[in-house]
């Protein structure tokens, strides 16, 4: 093999003979260079994720002479001799691992599919050494991977039933509404083909890291930097703030732009970016970031929301006194008078901590310029958004920029933001050739966006029928030291904060305030989880007080069709929240049940069932929020999708297609389908906001419509006519109605210049009405509503917690893809429970996936889903969205089973067992 | 500069002399340099004769330095070494056990060590080698501080000792790991405890704490406290015990006031355990 690649400095590089996937490789490495890296780079075999160099997250996970390990901690020379699989070769050569492919496809075990290399290799050490693994066998293997997005409770079942004696389902196959389909895009996150934002670039590409602040806060000086890049001539380019043509500030919303894409003297946090070096890859792999020139002088740092707010704190913006980013507010009725007059109170305080998005794909991607115009490769949420953000940081029009998502190894809300992009794109446009970046795992950690910490007091009363008087709420969220959703956190929550009730008086009030955290942005809920979990743990404080049933108090109280929100709103149908309350009473009593006969046994273990409910509203708050979807159809008679909507994992690139074979009245297998790049797909908006779904789903129904209506009309056909498509694509197409079939002469129409000879290109907006100075009006067109029951065991003695059972009810209006619906809720309840018991990002102290805990696969317990279907007005067929809400209730639960199981009621998350052991002694455990 | 993987242990002096970096697993080497750049010139041990595998020998058991996890956990060995092996499960991952050694383990010295307490109880005894010769220390001797050992410049840590102390009928051994997960997790504390019941009372005991001081602690006061007692009375012998030599931290995994209150939960738990393996015998 060539060695491509012999470093300009260091030691000569080792050759290293090995097998790779059967096949004899030789590389030539730098001493020391992980495995990981060598297969990647210089073997080409990008299968092998890398997720945190520290073998946290086993994705890079490989077989080196059959026993799985992590490659980002092996020395390539160590491998001298031995044999190596992957993924890729694994499934390429040994029926076993395509029989594992095809049970992992039909039970839909990939989201975004960054883990599953690991996970597939993993499983196979098992498979071969046990050929029928039970579940406990499948996750003392597997233990070693991590996975944000499904919850490992899929990859449980595909792995069991891929062995021995195992079934994989069969699918139904039309693909039609309603119907469990494998993703369509899932096969190449099987086979080792599906390429993320660090498997674009080629090996000789430029590399570029970001150099970072080590302080909270604090001015600093740049040194001689052209003397420091005479001094390494290796340096390809350095960046600073004085490179960036445009305007150096990024944001998301307008009036928020706030955040420098590197700062001109001073940081506000650690981790903020300050400059830029490029240099070839083996180069960089040897450069140490603490050599770069640059001297510090750290300025007191306010951390929290209290010391943010105290009256000699810095400001850190100007033009925000107090450092308050902004507020939201929503008033209805009195709320006062009513608790005053209520029978019942309870209060408390209640305190969340930042949680980190932890997708297992670090920001990764390249800039290239090809025929003078920009072009992003890598992940992201929002292609058209980062598009408008680089522009004006950039100095270049729209037109010159065109952003080519990779696949999104997970999103849940931070790769909303630009992140890596500008860095890239300013190198590529000063270089005129490609640069690319990966983020490390504390990069990532240090500097994207979290979950904001929340400070909540919330007070609640009710009559002692149980009926609802009133709730006030006052909620600060810790923002850190730039805007990005903090000012949609603070207006979200104080619509969310009643929960889905029904409530006459109500008042919330949600501030943003600026600290020297790690900027706090969109994470799945947008503020509303948190928010939630002060509600719905004092709704229990408040059912046990008027001695009324957990579950029967929130059902007496739900909201209904005809009852208007705290906002004034009042949805004449799809109001699911009863129905979701009431599917719930079986389990109920069951495992109340159940809890009640284990407690009655003497021991350190106690069991409790919890229950709480949620809801969320589906896309933007009281703003426009248009998706659009173009089809076209070719001269063969080819229907091709044109999809923007970003699949970082939840399924648009399935449903999406599923619902514009629908309404088109064709199969969906027979349907073309072109993903994001923003020249050839129309804005379909974010991914965020449960509103890929709902918003741009209704978009390709539109699209779908008008496409049929299109067909038909050249034949002049009836409505009920059938579109019969060739049963491979382009074999032409035919109208068949009560007169027999037409074939469409397409082949006379003119074709323009995208190679269509018909076309569509449709928009849906959600119908909204601004809100008022009291937060009255109509923030959404839809909300979807969600319950979950948690019980859970916990050791008395020690203050550890094990959920043992979930079972979680949603109202999706219709479940486009069942299988689909199961996945999002599978993993937020994974998620809402790492928020309720492990997860705790402390800014500069858990940048790494061991001090920073998420679950693991013996943490999820299983998870029955319930899922109703209220047809929502607005929705495609009916359809809600789901991203957000599966997260909510959980944590809520979790702490009122805690609650019930032993009488601890914690107000601080997450309840790590050295908080609820002190909670627990405090009401008397011993 | 280079990769050395020598397989004669002169070579790997004259490595270690010209200033190599060890590595054996490299499950701690990589994570210890962050973001920053790999060494260019790297000692592997793995391949040295004298450094791998598990031996019965006379008076006792040799357990290579670069022995991995798996190898230990999947070895058949007396009952003596069931905390040791139940350690050597909750190492990390399966990836990490398949690559990890035992060695590595003490060398890194981390107060959250899994293998330390294990082996304290054990009365296990490390073999240091260099180009001058071999000299042998009790394992509390070796790890000196948190990421602190007894290692000098030009010496290698080849092997662990373990006697046969353990070897009567009626020996039990057990580990317990506190976490706040269930997978790859790092001790917020952890014990490990051996003992040989005689007629139902204890005879002989062995206990040591993890992650609760700079290095792991042998807990002697508790020891010679459980001498004479029956497993129904271990948790009040616990509970009255001074635990001398632990001072917890307050880190990001917990107080310390917790991990004390927790130690002695798992202090009478992994004794209960040890008994009830030892009355299997």
């Amino acid at each position: 093999m060539k060695d491509n690649a012999t470093p300009p400095f260091g030691a000569d590089p080792c050759a290293t003979e090995f097998r790779l996937n059967g096949a004899s490789v030789a590389v030539s490495a730098p001493p020391g260079e992980r495995l990981s890296q060598s297969l990647r780079e210089r073997l080409g075999t990008r299968d092998v994720k890398i997720g945190c160099n520290a073998g946290d997250c086993g994705a890079c996970t490989v077989l080196v002479d059959g026993a799985p390990v992590c490659a980002c901690l092996m020395p390539t020379a160590r491998v001298a001799g031995a044999s190596v699989e992957t993924q890729s070769g694994l499934v390429a050569h040994d029926p076993l691992a395509q029989r594992l492919a095809d049970s992992f496809h039909a039970h839909q075990a990939a989201q975004c599919g960054i883990c599953t290399p690991g996970m597939m290799v993993a499983a196979m050490a098992l498979l071969r050494a046990v050929p029928s693994p039970t579940a406990a066998q499948v996750e003392d293997a597997l233990g070693g991977v991590l996975c944000r997005c499904t919850g490992y409770r899929k990859i449980i079942d595909a792995v069991v039933d891929a062995g021995v004696g195992g079934m994989p389902p069969q699918p139904p196959s039309t693909g039609d509404v309603g119907q469990a389909i494998p993703r369509l895009d899932g096969r190449p996150k099987l086979d080792g083909r599906e390429r993320f934002g660090d498997d674009i670039a080629p090996a000789d590409t430029l590399v570029l890291r970001v150099i970072r602040s080590p302080h909270h806060h604090a001015r600093f000086r740049l040194g001689d930097l052209q003397a420091w890049q005479a001094a390494n001539p290796w340096v390809a380019l350095v960046l600073t703030a004085a490179d960036i043509p445009g305007r150096n500030l990024f944001g998301v919303i307008p009036g928020f732009i706030d955040q420098p894409v590197f700062a001109n003297d001073t940081v506000r946090f650690k981790g903020e970016a300050v400059a830029a070096v490029v240099g070839p890859a083996d180069a960089m792999a040897q450069f140490d970031a603490g050599q770069f020139p640059i001297t510090w002088d750290p300025l007191p740092a306010v951390l929290d929301v209290a010391t943010a707010t105290a009256p000699d704190a810095p400001r850190l913006h100007p033009g925000h006194e107090g450092n308050i980013l902004c507020q939201g507010f929503v008033k209805h009725g009195d709320a006062d008078g009513a608790m005053a007059a209520a029978d019942v109170q309870v209060e408390g305080q209640f305190e969340t901590s930042y949680v980190e998005h932890g997708y297992i794909e670090p920001e990764a991607g390249m800039a290239d310029l090809v025929d003078g115009r920009l072009h992003i490769y890598g992940c992201t949420q929002a292609p058209v958004m980062d598009q408008e953000a680089l522009a004006p940081i950039l100095a270049l029009p729209l037109d010159r920029i065109r952003v080519l998502p990779s696949a999104t190894g997970g999103g849940f809300g931070s790769k909303i933001d630009i992140s890596f992009q500008p860095f890239v794109a300013l190198a590529a446009l000063r270089l005129g050739r490609a640069v690319r970046i990966t983020y490390s795992r504390q990069e990532t950690m240090a500097s994207t966006t979290k979950r904001h910490p929340a400070q909540i007091s919330l007070k609640v009363g009710a009559q002692a029928d149980g009926t609802l008087a009133a709730i006030a709420f006052e909620g600060q969220f810790n923002t850190g030291a730039y805007a990005s959703w903090g000012p949609t956190v603070a207006n979200r929550v104080p619509i969310h904060a009643s929960g889905p009730y029904a409530l006459r008086n109500y008042i919330a009030r949600a501030q943003g305030v600026y600290t020297n955290g790690t900027p706090a942005g969109a994470f799945r809920g947008f503020g509303v989880p948190q928010s939630a979990v002060a509600q719905e743990v004092l709704f229990d404080e408040l059912a046990d007080k008027l001695g009324q049933d957990a579950l029967e108090f929130r059902i007496k109280n739900a909201l209904t069709n005809g009852t208007p929100t705290i906002c004034g709103q009042v949805f004449q149908q799809g109001v699911g929240i009863k129905a979701c309350l009431q599917a719930l009473r079986p389990a109920w009593a069951r495992l109340n049940a159940e809890a009640q006969a284990f407690n009655a046994q003497a021991g350190v273990l106690r069991r409790g069932v919890g229950v709480a409910g949620g809801w969320y509203g589906c896309g933007n708050t009281s703003l426009p929020n248009p998706s659009t979807i173009k089809a076209g159809v070719r001269a063969d008679g080819t229907v091709v999708l044109h999809q923007g909507a970003a699949d970082i994992g939840q399924g648009s690139n399935t449903v999406i297609p599923q619902i514009f074979a629908r309404a088109l009245g064709v199969d969906v297998a027979q349907i073309a389908v072109i993903d994001g790049d923003t020249d050839r797909t129309p804005d379909a908006g974010k991914t965020s906001a449960s509103r890929q779904t709902f918003v741009t789903g209704n978009a390709a129904r539109l699209a779908g419509e008008a496409l049929r209506r299109l067909l038909l009309a050249q034949v002049n056909a009836a409505d009920d006519s059938r579109i019969v498509l060739g049963t491979a694509q382009g074999t032409g197409l035919v109208v068949e109605d009560a007169t027999g079939p037409h074939r469409l002469r397409l082949a006379d129409l003119p074709v323009d210049a995208e190679g269509y000879v018909l076309r569509v290109q449709e928009t849906y907006d959600p119908p909204t009405l601004p809100l008022d100075e009291n937060g009255q009006g109509a923030p959404y067109a839809q909300y979807g509503y969600a319950a979950h029951l948690a019980m859970v065991e916990v050791d008395t003695k020690l203050g550890t917690t094990r959920v043992l059972q979930i079972v979680a009810a949603h109202d999706v209006g219709c479940a486009i893809n069942p299988l689909l619906v199961e996945g999002q809720v599978q993993g937020g309840v994974a998620q809402g429970l790492g928020m309720a018991l492990m997860e705790e990002y402390l800014p500069g102290r858990t940048e790494n996936l061991h001090d920073y805990l998420m679950p693991t696969f013996g943490d999820v317990p299983p998870i029955e889903t319930l899922i109703i279907e209220e047809p929502d007005a607005h929705g495609p067929y009916g359809a809600k969205g789901l991203g957000e809400h599966a997260l909510i209730p959980t944590a809520p639960a979790i702490l009122n089973a805690i609650g019930r199981a032993t009488g601890a009621r914690l107000r601080k998350l997450p309840v790590t067992p050295a908080r609820l052991r002190a909670a627990l002694k405090e009401v008397g455990h011993a | 500069m280079g990769y050395h993987r020598p397989d004669r242990v002169e070579d790997a002096f004259q490595a270690l002399a010209q200033g190599a970096s060890v590595i054996a697993g490299g499950t701690d080497w990589y994570p210890a340099r962050g973001d920053g750049p790999v060494p260019q010139h790297l000692l592997d041990i793995t391949r040295l004769p004298q450094f791998s595998g598990i031996a019965r020998h006379d008076g006792g058991w040799r357990i290579g330095a670069a022995t991995s996890w798996s190898a230990i956990v999947n070895a058949d060995l007396p009952p003596a070494f069931a905390g040791l092996q139940a350690a050597g499960r909750e190492v990390g991952s399966v990836q990490i056990q398949n690559a990890g050694t035992i060695g590595g383990n003490l060398c890194n010295a981390s107060p959250a060590a899994d293998g330390m307490p294990a082996l304290l109880t054990l009365d296990a005894h490390v073999q240091l080698v260099s180009a001058k010769g071999t000299r042998r220390l009790p394992l509390a001797q070796f790890v000196t501080g948190a990421r602190q050992t007894a290692l000098q410049p030009g010496e290698l840590l080849q092997a662990i000792d373990i006697p046969d102390t353990w070897a009567a009928p009626g020996t039990g051994a057990a580990f317990a790991k506190l976490g706040a997960r269930k997978y790859l997790v790092i001790s917020i504390a952890m014990v490990a405890a051996i003992l040989r019941l005689n007629a139902g009372r204890v005879a002989d005991a062995r206990v040591a704490v993890g992650a609760c001081s700079a290095v792991a602690q042998r807990l002697g006061a508790l020891e010679a406290a459980l001498q004479g007692a029956t497993p129904d009375e271990f948790a009040a012998r616990v509970a009255q015990a001074p635990l001398t030599g632990l001072s917890p931290i307050a880190d990001v995994r917990g107080s310390a006031e917790y991990r004390l209150d927790a130690v002695r939960e798992l202090l009478s738990r992994a004794l209960m355990t040890a008994a009830e393996a030892a009355n299997e015998r």
